[in-house]
Order: C-alpha cells, then sequence, then structure tokens
C-alpha cells in the first residue's frame, strides 16, 4: 500500500520502511524550537529532569520574538534566563534584538529546515515548514523538553487529507484566500489530528511566501501539519537559504486519503474570517459597511516579502484613513532591509503607517498594537478569537494584505479594486 | 480512581486565548495564571470555581496556540478533570503531560452547570442524575505514559539508567 508525504518523512525518522495512520512511532527530530514565551516552561522541566546537555546544540533554536524588544520585566528575565541558558549549553541558533525575526519567517529563511526533515516546536504555527516538505509540528514546552533531550520524539501517525487545488487565480487572491476559503469550507476542527496535503496546478502556480501562508494556517482547521511536495520553486527557495542536503518525498498513487477536497482555484475570491473564528469566513465584497480602527500588515502568516509588495502596490500614492492606524510589521532583518531597498518604506511613510521592528507582538495581544474595548482591526494575522489583540470587547477581521491595505485607506473593510 | 465534582459548562472551541489570555504568558506561576484563566468571557471564573470542580465542554477544547500555560492555568484552580466532545491536539497532550486528566464525551448538552457529576476515570464511566455515559478510552499508549508519572519522569528514569 502506499504512503502519502506525511507518512513517508514519518517512517523514514521512525527507522521504518512502512508506518500507516494511528501508529504511535518514537521518531527522531532533525530540530526543536522554542520562543521566549514557550521556552521559559521548557527549561523549568529540563531542570526537573536533571539533563546536562542537549541533544544536539546545533538542533536547538531559540527565538525570542513574541514579547520583544521586551515588553515588560518580566519579559526581559524570561528573555535573560533563556539567554543564559542558550550561553551555557552553546546553542548555535539563539536569536535576540539584530539577528531576530518572527520564528517561522526566520527559520526557512536560515536555511535551518529543508525538504524531508521532521521539525517540532514549542509553538502551534511550527506547521509553517509544511510549505517546504518538511514534517514540522507545534508541541507543548513539556514535550519540547524531552525533544531537546532525547532528540526523539513519540508521534502518533496523523490520516491525510488531500486539497487538491486546480484553476487559475484571480487578481490579488493569494495563499491567505485559499486557506481562509478551506477553513471555512471544513470548519475550525475539520482537520482535527490530520495531516493537511495541498497540490494541484493551481498550487504549483503560487509563490514560497503563499506556500507559508497556507501551512501556517493549518493548525487553525485543528491539522497536524501542513504539506506541500517540493518542487521547482521550492528547490530554488532551499539552494537560495540552505546548505542542508533535503530530501523530496512524494505521495504514492494508490496513497490513502481521510477525505480528498477538490478546489476551484478561479472562484475562490478575496476572503476575510469575521470575528471569533478563523472559520468564519465571507468575501471581502460582503463587509464594506464595516469601520476599522486598526490594520495590522505582518505576523508568521503574513510579513514576508510578497505580502509587503502587495501592500505597497495598494498603499502608493494614498493615505491611511484618519480614522486607521495601519501597522506594518515586517516579519525578520532582512524582509526588513529588502523592503527598505525596494522603496516600499517610503511608501509605506509617505502613506502614514507606522514601521515596527521584526515581532509578533500585537497578533497575540502582546504589545506594539492593542486594541482598546469596542475596537475592530484588520489583521493578516492567523487568529481572530475573542480578546485576541486586546480588549475582549475588541474585534479581529483576518485577510490577505490586499484587503488589508485597501481598508487601512478607506478606513472600513475594503476590495483593493476601490483604490 | 474516582472523581466526584460540580459542573462549569463551556461550549465549543474553547481556544487557548480564552483559557489563559496571551497577555499573561510570561507569567510561568501556576497561581498567577490560575487567576485569569476563562477571563475573556467569565472574568471571575477563578473566583467562583472550587478546587475538584470539573469543565464540561463541546467540541475542539484546547484549540489554538501550543501553550502549555492552559493547562496550568485549569489545574492550577484545583480542577482535575476537562470532559469535552473533543479536544484540539496539541492541547490534548500538553494536559497529560501536566497531570490534568481530559475525557471525551459528548455529555456537554444533557447537564447543567453546577450538577455533581461523578466520573471513574480508570473506566471513563461519568455518572449524574440517573444517566450513564461512557468516554471515550484513553489511547493505550497515553495510559501507558500516565503509568509511567508522565513525560517528565519517564524521561527522568531514561536519564538515571
Amino acid at each position: 500500500m502506499g504512503m502519502t508525504i506525511t507518512e513517508k518523512i514519518l517512517a523514514s525518522h521512525a527507522g521504518k520502511e512502512f508506518v500507516e495512520p494511528g501508529e504511535i512511532i518514537d521518531a527522531q527530530i532533525d530540530l526543536a524550537l522554542a520562543n521566549d514565551i514557550t521556552a521559559p516552561l521548557s527549561l523549568e522541566e529540563f531542570e526537573k529532569v536533571g539533563a546536562q546537555n542537549v541533544f544536539d546544540p546545533d538542533k536547538v533554536v531559540l527565538v525570542m520574538d513574541h514579547f520583544t524588544p521586551n515588553k515588560d520585566i518580566l519579559s526581559a528575565e524570561n528573555c535573560k534566563k533563556i539567554r543564559e541558558f542558550a550561553a551555557g549549553h552553546k546553542i548555535t541558533h539563539f536569536y535576540e534584538g539584530g539577528n531576530c525575526g518572527i520564528e517561522h519567517a526566520l527559520l526557512p529563511e536560515q536555511g535551518l529546515v529543508v525538504a524531508g526533515d521532521l521539525v517540532i516546536g514549542a509553538d502551534s504555527h511550527t506547521c509553517t515548514y509544511g510549505a517546504l516538505g518538511a514534517f514540522a509540528t507545534g508541541v507543548g514546552s513539556t514535550d519540547l523538553t524531552y525533544g531537546m533531550v532525547k532528540g526523539r520524539i513519540w508521534f502518533k501517525v496523523p490520516e491525510s487529507i488531500k486539497f487538491h487545488c486546480y484553476g487559475k487565480w484571480s487578481k490579488w487572491v493569494t495563499g491567505k484566500d485559499l486557506i481562509l476559503h478551506i477553513i471555512g469550507m471544513i470548519g475550525v476542527d475539520g482537520a482535527l489530528y490530520a495531516a493537511m496535503e495541498f497540490d494541484g496546478e493551481a498550487i504549483s502556480a503560487l509563490s514560497m511566501d503563499s506556500r507559508f501562508t497556507i501551512a501556517n494556517m493549518a493548525i487553525e482547521a485543528g491539522g497536524k501539519n501542513g504539506i506541500f511536495r517540493a518542487d521547482g520553486k521550492t528547490e530554488a527557495y532551499m539552494k537560495a537559504h540552505s546548505k542542508k542536503p533535503y530530501r523530496v518525498f512524494e505521495s504514492d498513487p494508490d496513497a490513502k486519503y481521510r477525505q480528498v477536497f477538490e478546489v476551484d482555484a478561479s472562484k475562490i475570491e478575496l476572503n476575510v474570517a469575521c470575528p471569533s473564528l478563523p472559520s468564519n469566513v465571507k468575501s471581502a465584497r460582503e463587509l464594506g459597511g464595516i469601520n476599522i480602527d486598526q490594520v495590522i500588515i505582518g505576523s508568521c502568516t503574513n510579513g514576508r516579502i510578497d505580502d509587503l509588495e502587495a501592500a505597497a502596490k495598494i498603499l502608493e500614492g494614498n493615505k491611511v484613513s484618519r480614522n486607521t492606524r495601519c501597522i506594518i510589521i515586517p516579519a525578520t532583518p532582512k524582509i526588513y532591509r529588502q523592503a527598505m531597498r525596494e522603496g516600499f518604506f517610503d511608501v509605506f511613510l509617505d502613506a502614514e503607517c507606522v514601521i515596527s521592528p521584526p515581532t509578533c507582538g500585537p497578533c497575540l495581544g502582546g504589545h506594539m498594537g492593542i486594541l482598546a474595548k469596542g475596537e475592530r482591526a484588520v489583521a493578516t494575522t492567523n487568529r481572530n478569537f475573542i480578546g485576541r489583540m486586546g480588549h475582549p470587547e475588541s474585534e479581529v477581521y483576518l485577510a490577505g494584505p490586499a484587503v488589508a491595505a485597501a481598508s487601512a485607506i478607506k478606513g472600513r473593510i475594503a476590495h483593493p479594486e476601490e483604490i | 480512581m474516582l472523581i466526584k465534582g460540580r459542573v462549569w459548562k463551556f461550549g465549543d472551541n474553547i481556544d487557548t486565548d480564552i483559557i489563559i489570555p496571551a497577555k499573561y504568558l510570561a507569567m510561568t506561576d501556576p497561581r498567577s495564571l490560575g487567576e485569569h484563566c476563562m477571563e475573556p468571557i467569565s472574568p471571575s471564573f477563578h473566583e467562583k470555581v472550587s478546587a475538584g470542580d470539573i469543565i464540561v465542554s463541546g467540541s475542539n477544547f484546547g484549540c489554538g496556540s501550543s501553550r502549555e500555560h492552559a493547562p496550568i492555568a485549569i489545574s492550577a484552580l484545583g480542577i482535575p478533570l476537562v470532559i469535552a466532545k473533543s479536544f484540539a491536539r496539541i492541547f490534548y497532550r500538553n494536559a497529560f503531560n501536566k497531570g490534568l486528566a481530559l475525557l471525551e464525551a459528548d455529555i456537554a448538552d444533557n447537564i447543567d452547570e453546577g450538577e455533581e457529576v461523578e466520573i471513574d476515570l480508570s473506566s471513563g464511566v461519568i455518572r449524574w442524575r440517573d444517566m450513564e455515559v461512557t468516554a471515550k478510552p484513553i489511547p493505550p499508549f497515553m495510559v501507558e505514559l500516565i503509568n509511567e508519572g508522565g513525560l517528565i519522569n519517564y524521561l527522568k528514569k531514561q536519564l538515571e539508567e
């Protein structure tokens, strides 16, 4: 019987020829990731078990991206603890300050993840790396500690769900609109415990940045991981960013899927997920009457160069509405510099946007753009749960960069055609 | 093991930002986290709840982030068990790793807030009024892990050997 990409990567890391859904395996990991809010709990457990070393100082990655630049004393103390741990254990990949970016944009850019890898991260959006053809999934801090010490972890092999996407994309539509469409279709638990595999001609046509966005939000449908077959674009990306050897896996023609969805890309519109679930998806065209107070363009979902370019194209020659604040957050220093060089910063500043240093910041209501009671935001982020970006009575509408930029100009939810 | 407790009811898709809002995640102290448990939808939950009470919820409990602060906040209030129709994947592993018991059973529609329930954790049998429901069995691998004293004890034993 055939296997899916996910099953093949898991089998290869468990030293097995074959695995099937439901099977419990003990698998080797290629990378273990934690950030400034999940590492502190992990390090407490590390101490409790009395571990002396991490399994491989080159394969543990610590990224201080959530509450940084440190928002308060507690955050500063957490980062200090992690920094000392990193120094004491000679962790190669410790990121803080000027070399730091949002983890799920940073790791692929730094070449730390390639196709065929198995990655665990104490952050639910670790599933982003599936865009590279890697198996990557979020775990809690305790599981992460186990992985950091042993270099292995247990998994239940997930069933796979295939999303076969065909047809031509409409103007402005990106991976964000596809993944919101899919979450709207299957619900926030539609892929619970499952691998979400994306393929088809419409997927091949998408940029790497769009694929990262799609894989990133697999968790928003309850998915264990999102995964793509590595193609020419993936290989070009990996060659440009990494020296690590990679391994391309393909699903067999007779691989088993729990479900197969056919998705016509030409029918996908610019989508917006309304409060307070990512599955509450409507077309941006239906929501023009909704006034907004803030726009966030950034995050591990949509803070990459493609996203900033799409926003700049719409903001060029325009001004952000007097009733709205627009905060742009390039996800990594490299993206920051590229956006600056390509003149996007001039566009953003002329439009009277705020340009933030790389941080997760407002996405999770941490800092750098919190909402007051009754305020509404359009954000290119991934979650619109109750109180996610601030006061429990504030609201978040999730969209791609084009709708976000157009909405900033209009001061209400807007379609880029209106600009 | 027999658990008896009063029920607090929540709906579907209770996400980790509800269980413990991200603005508190710089804290690691369980008691402080417990004080903000469920705050966005029930600001005084931590005052109303008593040790031994039980949460009963709908589908996809614990969806969202991987923050282990979520099961820690629930446990900090003395809640030994959450019964839900289904659980999000990362939360499921985290809860067992942190010693919070979870049972999958679809009972939220047939039970009222404040009712007393009795649960036999080993058999998964849940009893209230004249009702009796058996929860989905905990996967055998998880049971083994629990019997080892949890993942961290299991790791400790391996390191000592």
